[in-house]
């Protein structure tokens, strides 16, 4: 995909789908990229996957990505490809770290389970929707989402039998 | 007290030391998601449900199950022999590679990588790479190109064998696993040789590779690969013929390519259904346009085509391997753009440049652009792609696996359901899941 039909990808975004007017466009190093609202997120993942002209079948991946400082803090990105065309899309939408939450795509592409829980993970950005809201790699019972840019590197303490009593509410 | 009425700290409410609740940990799983069937809720597709007289079952299996193929935990429900329902659940190795990453500076975290999916560590190597070089815009030589997909093809041949061993294993041919890790072992003298490692090589740099290969390193490919197409004729007379394993696989496990597609998984187990989405053919990198090889694909999508994949796969990296080697041109190995490779150690004692840009890279390294990057090859697993944020300074602010594990364990309920927990074992055995990379 070149510059020149991404533009026209976001005009036809803005015509046809409720609610996106504000899609933006970020063509760099051969990568095309849809920058849109959460809120619009939804409405337009189902039109690039199913009315657009040119349809985007599979989600590859999804990335979370952590802003921080900046606000909106935290970035979610949706890889799409067409296997017919071999061309990529990614599409990036950025929410506040108040109420990180986005829309789950998970209806439109299973695929995107297992990659929503572990952004919720590391990144608490919870998915409205999504069938299975839960952490994937950390344990349960843990606290804070770890690949924040603000969670510091070590201090995890190891729990072995002689210091398990001694671990503040590990365990709760 | 927490309002739940658990003790706090260990604590009782008088302050002596309670029995910790073991079991309180395993509370937190909860069985309520498998009463709804996993078609009617996720996909669209028939509700099945088992008849209210038969008896269900839930086992654990794992995480520390030989089969499992590392440390992967399935919640299983059966009815008699019968899978009915399945839930993986990862994370016991979660390292937190990724987060380590971002303290590291751009060429420290080769390494780190490389130990994600620990079987095709060449391969994240040069995803990461290979984002790094698309953000920084800079050429890789074509010399270091082709010996990259030397070792990449090397290393995809390695793991297809570690895994034709593991496989052949589970399904009860034991002797296979010594065999292939005979022929595996040679490939990791080559690693050894090149680059001094057998396992996590770090052969690949950003720009190039480390070293260029030794005087003798190509005739001792070359006999490697005249011998390779004789074994795998021998593997396949052990295996493609042996009734068992025939039997054991033959239109077991099939899921369609629209049900792969929309849960996102690539690689072999999409190939086997006759879809020839192949990354080196579909998008080439690293001058694989320069090489002739075919796709293999399969029909059904069952666990033999699985299997004839990845053993047709094996025949056609042992020609681009043949092919490379032939046209491995002359030149440098890595670029010769000193602020980001470094410089050759000859340089250092005459020349004051090179001195500083030594220094440079090794104290702080380089430093890139602000800009993100989402860069896909092709793995033994299938598309691995690297997500690189680049901040501006010389440490990456995100770098992101999209492991082709992760995606393809997806496919894991869908392959066994309805079958035999003993089908179980082989379907799980054709996804060849690496949990280092799942978990990372």
């Amino acid at each position: 995909m070149d510059a020149t039909g991404l533009e026209l990808l976001a005009r036809s975004v803005r015509e046809r789908v409720e609610g996106a007017d504000a899609v933006s466009t970020n063509f760099a190093r051969g990568e095309a990229t849809l920058e849109i609202a959460p809120s619009a997120l939804h409405p337009v993942m189902s039109f690039l996957k199913g009315e657009a002209d040119e349809p985007w079948e599979v989600l590859t991946s999804v990335h979370g990505c952590d802003y921080y400082p900046e606000e909106p803090r935290l970035g979610v990105h949706y890889m799409l490809l067409s296997m017919a065309r071999a061309e990529r899309l990614g599409v990036k939408t950025r929410v506040r770290s108040e109420a990180p939450t986005v829309r789950s795509v998970v209806d439109l592409f299973p695929g995107a389970n297992f990659q929503e829980r572990e952004i919720y993970d590391f990144f608490g950005v919870e998915f409205e929707g999504h069938p299975d809201p839960r952490r994937i790699h950390m344990p349960e019972d843990y606290e804070g989402h770890p690949q924040r840019r603000d969670f510091p590197i070590g201090g995890e303490p190891v729990i072995f039998t002689f210091n398990e009593p001694k671990m503040p509410r590990w365990y709760a | 007290m927490p309002e739940d009425g658990r003790p706090e700290n260990g604590r009782d409410a008088s302050g002596g030391v309670l029995t910790v609740p073991y079991r309180e940990r395993e509370e937190s799983i909860t069985l309520e998601r498998m009463e709804a069937p996993i078609e009617g809720t996720l996909y669209e597709g028939e509700a099945r449900r088992a008849e209210p007289e038969s008896e269900l079952f839930t086992i654990n299996m794992g995480p520390h199950h030989p089969a499992t193929h590392g440390v992967l935990r399935l919640l299983l429900t059966l009815e008699g022999e019968v899978v009915r329902e399945l839930m993986p659940i990862i994370g016991y190795v979660h390292t937190g590679i990724e987060k380590s990453c971002e303290d590291q500076a751009y060429w420290k975290v080769i390494p780190f990588v490389e130990r994600m999916d620990y079987l095709s560590y060449y391969f994240n190597a040069q995803a990461y790479c290979m984002a790094v070089e698309r953000l920084l815009e800079e050429e890789v030589p074509r010399r270091a190109q082709y010996l990259r997909v030397i070792h990449l093809e090397l290393n995809r041949i390695a793991s297809h064998l570690f895994w034709l061993g593991t496989s052949a294993l589970d399904l009860g041919a034991i002797s296979m696993l010594w065999y292939s890790l005979r022929d595996r072992e040679k490939i990791l003298d080559l690693f050894e040789n090149s680059s001094g490692q057998r396992l996590h090589t770090r052969y690949f740099q950003v720009g190039g590779v480390m070293e260029d290969i030794p005087p003798g390193w190509e005739a001792k490919c070359r006999e490697f690969l005249a011998d390779m197409p004789n074994r795998l004729d021998q593997y396949e007379a052990l295996l493609d013929r042996n009734e068992i394993l025939l039997q054991r696989l033959k239109g077991v496990g099939i899921v369609p390519e629209d049900t792969l597609l929309r849960l996102g998984v690539t690689g072999p187990l999409l190939r086997a259904t006759g879809n020839p989405w192949d990354l080196r053919k579909a998008a080439p990198y690293s001058s694989y346009d320069h090489f002739e090889f075919k796709v293999p694909v399969g029909t059904l999508g069952d666990n033999y085509d699985r299997f004839a994949v990845r053993m047709e796969e094996m025949r056609q990296s042992v020609r681009i391997i043949d092919q490379a080697l032939e046209g491995l041109p002359e030149g440098p190995y890595i670029t010769e753009n000193r602020k980001y490779a470094l410089p050759p150690r000859h340089e250092l004692a005459t020349s004051m440049e090179a001195l500083i840009h030594h220094f440079k890279l090794v104290t702080e390294g380089f430093r890139v652009a602000p800009g993100e990057i989402y860069y896909p090859i092709e793995s033994p697993r299938g598309e691995l792609g690297c997500f690189v944020r680049a901040d501006g300074s010389s440490k990456p602010a995100r770098v992101h696996m999209r492991d082709p594990s992760f995606s393809n364990l997806q496919a894991l309920p869908h392959m066994v359901k309805d079958t035999y927990i003993a089908d179980m074992i082989a379907s799980l055995a054709m996804l060849d899941p690496i949990i280092g990379g799942i978990d990372r």
